[in-house]
């Protein structure tokens, strides 16, 4: 359960790291792809290599879409419908794997932004994204 | 027999040289009992656990956080045989202190992080990459003595 003063936390922390969106998201992807190589199965139509504009671009809208998710987080279901059906039935991702994007996304916000990252709002972090990869999942059965 | 890179070898020899263990031993502990509320079950002889505050200043806390760093310590002077290293402590874990094992990565994650705001860009996708592999070796050898 989030607290009024975490969603404020989670909101104001994404809105913060909207302008280097591609960055952030480039380096969670990355950091998921040598820790867990497993991971890459799913991008073989991408080039994934550090710095490429596909991974850029594609960290940029997975960040982005945190961000969204996190201006009104009691409407979650309802923003990232659209979402939602194209994981289940496009991407079809197995849902283990949004564990390891979000793990890597704490550490990535970690480096970021160091000692800011408190373990409050590290908690109130992981319990948004386990939010959101729940929701995420929902259509998949 | 685990298979460690050179490269490997060399990280996680460097991170722990690099770290000071009696903030980062103490910073994981402190935000595994916040992150994850419910390993506080292991620690009630811990005194006030009540909130962030509370556990972040709490010298028990702190202590077995110290603990826990010269534990990893040994791991990284025995990097070819941390399943041996840790056999008794994998037993104490098992039949003393009744852990769950899947609670030993909500530690491990938690260490990652702290490392990795302690670090910052030095903590490359590369570098991570390898102390994650050394976390899931010793999570693994701490799980052995389960039966």
């Amino acid at each position: 359960m989030l607290s009024k003063r975490e969603k404020d936390l989670i909101k104001e922390i994404w809105e913060r790291l909207t302008p280097v969106a591609a960055e952030i998201g480039a380096d969670a992807l990355l950091r998921m792809f040598a820790s867990y190589p497993g991971t890459k199965t799913y991008f073989s139509h991408l080039d994934i290599s550090p710095n490429s504009s596909h991974l850029l671009a594609h960290g940029k809208k997975i960040v982005l879409a945190i961000a969204e998710g996190a201006q009104d987080i009691s409407q979650l279901t309802v923003t990232l419908a659209p979402l939602q059906t194209l994981h289940a039935y496009q991407l079809r991702i197995d849902p283990r794997n949004f564990k390891l994007l979000s793990h890597t996304m704490l550490v990535s916000l970690a480096c970021y932004l160091g000692d800011e990252f408190t373990p409050v709002a590290h908690a109130a972090m992981d319990k948004y994204l386990s939010a959101f990869a729940a929701v995420l999942a929902e259509k998949y059965r | 027999m685990v298979a460690w890179t050179d490269f490997e070898r060399a990280t996680i020899k460097d991170i722990f040289s690099k770290i000071d263990y009696e903030v980062v031993g103490p910073a994981a502990i402190s935000r595994c009992l916040i992150v994850y509320p419910w390993t506080q079950r292991y620690f009630a002889g811990f005194g006030n656990l009540y909130n962030a505050a509370a556990i972040t200043s709490n010298p028990k806390v702190a202590a077995h956080g110290k603990v826990v760093m010269q534990g990893l310590e040994k791991a990284v002077k025995n990097m070819d045989n941390i399943k041996a290293t840790f056999t008794e402590l994998s037993t104490l874990h098992s039949e003393k202190l009744q852990v769950d094992p899947d609670n030993f990565m909500l530690l491990g994650d938690c260490l990652a992080i702290v490392v990795a705001a302690q670090l910052g860009k030095d903590f490359t996708p590369e570098v991570h990459a390898a102390f994650q592999k050394f976390l899931a070796v010793v999570v693994s050898s701490l799980r052995r003595q389960y039966y």
